[in-house]
């Protein structure tokens, strides 16, 4: 692997960039490999990175049936924090902060990873509450969460309108400095790059149909639309198609897919400090590197896999961003798409190994999954390695359904009453 | 947004009068109190998820107020059919498989529009 | 707009163009006065006032002019101004039409447009290919956040974002039809009126002012025996005077949805100088259309070669437009550098309108005799098969070099403007947003609509037509109606994508595709060698066609040279795909009327009004507005809040309880229902008695709470919790109606049918005495319920408590809530009545250790949790959530209970949130057990009270446990929920 850095850049530049490399390899893919990962988003990247550099296995292949970093990693508004309530919750994305800072460095990539600091908004004293159970257990678990009143929020975020007569007034806000956003393809990319570099296989435009199991039920490779590849152990890492894949091994999941779209704005010069979230009124909106206002809308009450949604939901988000923002009714909204993010019972992820022997699976990030990306392919590849979760993922089980130890975010957080 | 048929009201609604309710011909177990954990977990958590012909739930929150099914490819978006709760599950027929594919060929020229329903005129 | 004969620029042609020239309007551009015509464009009459550099680019910030004369320009970005609040960035100075007053601004430049200090970038180009900053700005890792990152955000970006809130209003209309076409050139115009002749319900769209598309740029066609533009006019009208035709000018189709809902915007005032205040500044459109007949034209391409960017290079088609539809003549000495007979005739055009042409370069070899005969007829030099490999001027082009397809013959021709055609692309952009198949059109390089998703029909330039007749023919057969006659000169035949003058990688070589973000033919290169195999990551990478014109022009061209670099054909390598919309629209068009008030439903009770007559300070509660307390002059929240409760214990409290949810349920199985929605028995409730019910959701944890009254053996009165309402009536529904269908039991909600006035405290029997009637109050113990009248108003009388006083809660109709409510208050007030908000509610409530469904509980919480198993029927073989409860982990030890807590020192009150430890020394992360689900100072208590949720908490009834906060732990001791008065004397007194 070619070296990046500001001298190879200006090494380059004196003989036209021609001596760039390919960032990844664009093998054909071998009869058999130790572990295969289908999906190689950003999940499934890192899991294979992680599976190379932290355990030694290289005898791996990521089976992608686009091209990688196309799903939701290329999709998603990149907001990054780890300010959740549950210690399993607080343990993954902290675990996962903790290897974004260090992230670009390691890969020697830039990811661009930016801890402007991510704002979450309260409205009403029940958000207030809400917000404060979040700080107070955030503190006692070592992540950076604080509380700003009305006026800090507004300092946080000279744009933010603090004006008592709007319909959903802003209380304060809590604030994690630490969170931030990242440049999404550049996490797959660096991904890519580095495990590409230790050997792993990255094959795109492979698409799998079928999963191949011993008379033991075992796990002995895939079916893919470029021929059958052996492998013994099988990690599922495909986000909305999740329960298509693990159908094809007979697993039924707790899982539903639905649209979830964002949009950006043209860009403009920097107006925009940080990142803000209100669950009260559905906004998310950050200013990228490139200028645009990067803007996340809710999902679509009905599953789907079509990759669009209702521009109603559309509407809504930007009418909540007007509201908090409303110099911004004059913006003008550039490019819109949709992604398919799969969502279970509780909202959080499931990192675990399934009842069929050699399949593992990562899935449910639901709408969030970007800012767990290092963290999650961590964990999972010392669970597809080890054959037992790492102790980070030990509560992301699929049993827990039944047991129902379940690990609530969304039920902490939103009731009304 | 999508165009719903309420199979209640009989007519082509848009979507923001509707509350989706999921996967539709879940029974819920007569005996639910003696149903095993894994037995409960099938019924209230695991769901198909299917990528293509979906059978859903769907309530006109915002108009008759009643709960029914429909059947639609999840990968077009496209209804194929709704009808009244407690009814069973529709046998689908090829043509109405294929008319809610994603892709079709190019319609022939001037052939009869179908006109929107007078209810979505009306609104 | 002022009646003048002063010029409107010095470049306008003498008897060219449709302007009318008897009005001028005035102007500022970057502060500098200038004239324009009505209906001139920025575009337009910066021209005719010779001014070709607009703007810089995004990155090496090189000087930039015109390019188009559409919505496709990448380069002519500007910014438009009214005042200061109404100013626009990076508005395209080719759809923006000048208006009196306007003041227009370029951007991206510093200090000014001529002399740019960020154009160093274009110095050291060669050093910032496409993804140089993917390998550099990461050592020192602390850089990027305070020295690398500023740096490239500042340099980033186009206008400036507003800084005042948009003072100009926005509107929506939902519209239905048979019919709506996308697009106002000849193919839209000829199937709009011929769908509309036939009775269809059309509409008819087109971005610009004047209807005709392409034909406003051509002088020659004729359709019917008429000049085209008369043609156009004529149909216009026709079909503006139809009922059941509705015309819509400067409105675009910007996207396609689902189930044929297509969404316009309409642009209303953004052209008139004064414009009425009553109208919106845009209007949105969501269209329903039966079918949808997409005719949006094409759109004509540049072509790739070092220096391709210099100000006054314009694509040919543009430079018609402006010679014969605004009358403005572009140059004096015109090169063309075209692949594409249709640059041929604007030539042609320009030449006859006293821009002689210098030179046509064709990059073919062959180019058709007639346009050879013509050139040669007007004394045009030609040179087909030859290419312009450079152009030099820095502000504006100056020459251009051309040489033969084998290097040969290199010769230099001055010129100040060069027209360019690299062919036309159909805009397939609205059916592929509709996700129609396309299919690669190899003799003409382009894409085509193919299998369609939705109901809808491309026609003309969109479907690939290169004529006038072929797209009339296609609005005939998507009609069913006969074409109209035509004959024109022009057609778009010949075409080159790619780079033209070959590959070179030269550092110096600039080769542009996308202009606006400056993406050159060699940063496509790169991104190939460096494996991005898919179009997707060539365009991710090198961000080409990601500008704010999205590639309109650009994405053919990368798409070539990334295809010809792999040595593969263009359908392998994928389109990117095409997303809404398809030119920017504002924020404020897209949400329209919600904002302000109308952002959301904002809901008041009938007693509201009074609560603000008497100071009230409200909270938001979903969509109620609820008193939250009533301040007198000089009291805090505290103050008022510690007044109202001690009032409320001591003589009496009034409450506006009518955000409550009330369901009735009514019917011969309403008991049955009730058993199996509640985990209480309901069967042995006696008439005119009420008990505290539980719903819980099928998993077994809590869902709702209320009190339900029954009214009769078939009639129940459920009160819900304020939030819930919604959902609770939901969730009925979803089981009377799927579940269990033939159970007669109906349900209806009441919420907004009583008005619920709350009267607790010692003296509540005897402030409400004086008003009941047909009720005897002696007979009504604690959880009973009456129907009767109340101040001579229908009643359903509750003696109910959430206070843990004697209370009523007097429902009455709801338009009667606000004159009882003063009847009582009239009364009550000598009595020491007081009225108190939801804060003193919480604290009444928290003192008898009442939970508050969403505070106390979270979603996670069983009724054993909350210490509420008393409340589930123990013989009952079916409700809602039974099995969900019997789950491992809800039975399992350990689980969190509610209790209560007191801080040791009693003025010390505890934050709703803290976390509970056993011991506040540990090392973070610290084991948590619990924490405070409601914390209040008690007036009535004299302290400080709270409820927790904590592990195991029932078994550590006296145990001190710890509230560790930022500045150091609180000691706490575990306690009872009940602080006032346990054995519920007051209660039932």
């Amino acid at each position: 692997m070619r070296k990046f850095s500001g001298f190879a850049l200006a090494r380059e530049t004196m003989r036209a960039h021609k001596g760039w490399d390919r960032q990844w390899d664009n093998p054909e893919p071998r009869a058999k490999y130790e572990v295969i990962i289908i999906g190689a988003g950003g999940h499934g990247l890192a899991t294979a990175y992680y599976l190379a550099k932290v355990h030694g296995i290289t005898d791996v292949a990521v089976l992608e049936k686009g091209w990688l970093g196309g799903g939701n990693t290329g999709r998603n508004t990149t907001i990054i924090r780890s300010n959740y309530l549950y210690d399993e919750s607080a343990g993954i994305y902290d675990h996962a902060i903790k290897l974004w800072e260090t992230l670009s460095q390691e890969l020697n990539y830039n990811v661009m990873f930016s801890q402007r600091g991510v704002m979450m908004l309260a409205h009403n004293v029940h958000d207030a509450q809400v917000a404060q159970r979040h700080i107070h257990a955030n503190r006692l678990n070592g992540v950076d969460n604080e509380w700003l009143d009305r006026d800090a929020a507004k300092a946080y975020c000279p744009p933010l309108n603090i004006s008592s007569s709007l319909r959903y007034p802003v209380m304060g806000a809590a604030l994690q400095r630490r969170g931030g956003v990242a440049r999404h393809d550049a996490v797959a990319w660096g991904y890519a790059r580095a495990a590409s570099a230790m050997g792993v296989h990255i094959i795109q435009n492979c698409e799998v149909t079928g999963i191949n199991q011993d008379s033991n039920g075992q796990v002995t490779g895939v079916e893919t639309t470029r021929g059958s590849i052996g492998a013994s152990k099988v990690g599922i890492v495909a986000a909305g198609h999740t329960s298509v894949l693990m159908e094809m091994a007979g697993v039924r999941m707790p899982l539903e897919s639905f649209p979830l779209q964002a949009l950006v704005s043209e860009p403009v010069k920097p107006c925009f400090p940080c990142v803000v979230m209100s669950n009260t009124v559905h906004a998310y909106i950050s200013q990228s590197d490139k200028g645009e206002l990067v803007i996340g809308a809710g999902t679509d009450q009905y599953t789907s896999y079509s990759q669009t949604g209702g521009m109603h939901i559309i509407s809504h988000t930007l009418e909540a961003i007007c509201e908090m923002f409303p110099m911004f009714s004059r913006m003008k909204m550039l490019r819109s798409w949709g992604g398919i993010v799969d969502v279970t019972p509780d909202r959080s992820p499931i990192i675990a190994k399934t009842p069929v022997k050699g399949l593992y699976v990562n899935c449910g990030w639901g709408t969030g999954g970007f800012k767990a990306t290092p963290g999650s392919g961590h964990v999972f590849a010392h669970t597809i390695a080890k054959d037992e979760p790492h102790k980070i993922n030990a509560g992301y089980t699929l049993e827990r359904f039944t047991t129902g130890r379940l690990i609530d975010e969304a039920a902490a957080a939103a009731v009304a009453h | 947004m999508l165009l719903i048929q309420c199979p209640y009201c009989q007519e082509d609604r848009p979507e923001i009068e509707f509350q989706g309710a999921g996967e539709a011909h879940i029974a819920r177990p007569a005996n639910i109190a003696d149903i095993s954990d894994a037995e409960f977990s099938e019924y209230f958590f695991i769901r198909d998820n299917t990528k293509g012909i979906v059978f859903e739930r769907w309530r006109h929150t915002h108009g008759c107020g009643r709960f029914f099914n429909a059947v639609r490819n999840s990968i077009s978006d496209k209804f194929i059919m709704t009808y009244k709760a407690g009814e069973p599950k529709p046998e689908l027929t090829e043509e109405q498989i294929k008319a809610a594919a994603p892709i079709s060929k190019k319609p022939a020229a001037d052939k009869p529009e179908p006109s929107p329903s007078k209810a979505e005129k009306a609104k | 707009m002022s009646i003048s004969s002063a010029s409107a620029g010095a470049n306008r042609i003498k008897n060219r163009g449709r302007l009318n020239r008897a009005r001028t309007i005035s102007f500022t551009w970057d502060g500098k006065s200038l004239n324009a015509y009505d209906g001139d464009t920025l575009a337009s009459a910066l021209l005719a006032n010779g001014i070709h550099l607009t703007g810089r680019s995004f990155k090496y910030h090189r000087p930039r002019g015109i390019l188009s004369a559409g919505p496709e320009e990448p380069n002519a970005i500007v910014d438009i101004a009214r005042d200061t609040a109404r100013r626009q960035p990076n508005v395209r100075a080719t759809v923006q039409e000048v208006f009196d007053g306007m003041q227009a601004n370029s951007q991206n430049r510093f200090p000014a447009l001529i002399f740019d200090v960020g154009a160093v970038n274009d110095f050291f180009g060669p050093f910032i290919p496409a993804g140089f900053y993917y390998k550099t700005f990461m050592w020192p890792a602390s850089f990027w956040k305070h020295v690398y990152e500023p740096f490239i955000r500042r340099a980033a970006g186009l206008g400036t974002a507003p800084t005042e809130a948009d003072p100009d209003t926005y509107a929506n209309r939902y519209a239905h039809c048979d019919v709506l076409v996308a697009g106002g050139g000849p193919a839209g115009i000829a199937a709009a009126l011929a769908a509309a002749r036939k009775g269809k319900s059309v509409i008819l769209c087109d971005e610009n002012a004047d209807f005709g598309g392409h034909l406003r740029a051509d002088i020659h066609a004729q359709i019917d025996g008429q000049p085209a533009m008369d043609w156009v006019a004529s149909a216009v009208a026709e079909l503006r005077s139809l009922d059941n035709a509705t015309v819509l000018n400067r409105t675009t189709a910007f996207g396609y949805y689902t189930a044929n809902m297509v969404a316009l915007a309409e642009r209303v005032t953004d052209h008139i100088a004064d414009p009425d205040p009553e109208l919106p500044r845009e209007r949105l459109w969501q269209v329903r259309a039966g079918t949808v007949l997409i005719a949006t034209g094409a759109i004509e391409r540049h072509l790739v070669f070092h220096g391709n960017d210099r100000p006054a290079v314009m694509l040919a088609s543009a430079a018609q437009m402006f010679a014969n539809h605004f009358g403005v003549s572009i140059g004096k000495r015109v090169g063309v550098y075209t692949a594409c007979d249709s640059a041929w005739q604007a030539a042609f055009d320009l030449h006859e309108a006293g821009s002689p042409i210098a030179l046509i370069v064709d990059t073919r070899s062959e180019v058709p005799s007639q346009l050879l005969a013509k050139a040669n007829d007007l004394g045009i030099a030609v040179k087909p098969g030859h290419k312009v490999t450079a152009t030099s001027g820095r502000l504006r082009i100056s020459s251009m070099t051309v040489e033969a397809e084998n290097g040969h013959g290199k010769e230099k021709t001055p010129i100040d403007a060069l027209i360019v055609s690299g062919g036309w692309t159909p805009s397939v952009h609205l059916f592929s947003q509709s996700r129609g198949r396309l299919k690669f059109d190899a003799d003409n390089g382009r894409f085509l609509p193919d299998e369609v998703a939705e109901n809808c029909i491309c026609i003309g330039g969109c479907n690939g037509a290169m004529t006038l007749a072929d797209a009339l023919d296609d609005a005939a057969n998507a009609t069913g109606s006969k074409p109209a006659n035509c004959e024109e000169t022009g057609s778009m035949v010949g075409y080159q994508i790619g780079t033209s003058n070959g590959k070179t990688d030269s550092a110096f070589d600039k080769s542009f595709i996308d202009f606006q973000n400056d993406v050159t033919a060699k940063d496509i290169r790169l991104a190939v060698r460096e494996g991005m195999l898919s179009i997707e990551h060539v365009k991710r990478y090198t961000t080409t066609g990601m500008a704010t014109d999205q590639g309109k022009m650009s994405n053919m061209h990368g798409l070539a040279i990334a295809a010809t670099e792999l040595g593969r054909e263009i359908p392998d390598i994928g389109l990117t795909t095409f997303r809404a919309p398809y030119t920017p629209v504002t924020f404020g068009t897209i949400i329209n009327h919600a904002k302000g008030k109308l952002f959301d439903v904002t809901r008041t009770t009938p007693i509201h009004s009074w609560a603000q007559e008497h100071g009230a300070v409200f909270e938001d509660v979903g969509n109620w507005k609820r008193t939250w307390y009533f301040p007198k002059p000089g009291e805090d929240m505290q103050a008022a809040v510690n007044r109202e409760c001690a009032a409320t214990r001591n003589a009496a409290g009034i409450f506006d309880a009518s955000t409550l949810g009330k369901i009735e349920v009514v019917g011969p199985d309403a008991v049955k229902f009730m058993e199996l929605m509640y985990t209480n028995p309901w069967q042995k409730l006696a008439v005119g008695r009420c008990r505290y019910g539980i719903m819980l959701r099928e998993d077994g944890f809590i869902y709702d709470d209320g009190v339900v009254g029954r009214l009769a053996e078939d009639r129940f009165h459920v009160t819900t919790t304020t939030g819930g309402a919604p959902r609770v009536l939901n969730h009925m529904e979803d089981y009377l109606q799927t579940e269990f269908p033939d159970w007669k039991v109906w349900l209806t909600s009441t919420s907004e049918q009583w008005a619920v006035i709350a009267v607790q405290g010692p003296k509540a029997r005897e402030i409400i005495e004086p008003f009941v009637e047909d009720i005897d109050l002696d007979d009504m113990p604690h959880m009973s319920i009456r129907e009767g009248r109340f101040c001579g108003v229908r009643t359903r009388l509750m003696r109910v408590s959430f206070t843990g006083e004697l209370g009523f809660e007097i429902n009455v109709p709801a338009n009667y809530g606000r004159s009882v409510w003063e009847k009582i208050w009239e009364r009550g007030e000598p009595l020491g009545l007081t009225p108190y908000g939801t804060e003193a509610m919480h604290v009444l409530r928290a003192e008898k250790g009442f939970i508050i469904v969403g505070q106390d509980t979270d979603g996670t919480v069983t009724p054993d949790d909350a210490n509420l198993s008393w409340a589930i029927g123990k013989k009952k073989t079916d409700f809602v959530g039974i099995r969900g409860l019997k789950r491992i982990d809800l039975v399992a030890e350990g689980r969190r209970q509610l209790v209560g807590l007191k801080t040791l020192d009693p003025r010390e009150v505890l934050e709703e949130g803290a976390q509970i430890v056993e011991d506040p020394h540990q090392p973070i992360p610290m084991k948590m057990i619990g924490f405070v689900t409601s914390s209040y100072w008690s007036e009535n208590c004299g302290r400080s009270i709270a409820l927790a949720l904590i592990e195991n908490g029932r078994a550590q009834m006296g145990e001190k446990l710890h509230v560790p906060m930022a500045n150091g732990a609180i000691a706490v001791e575990v306690c009872e929920t009940v602080f006032i008065d346990p054995d519920g004397s007051k209660l039932n007194g």
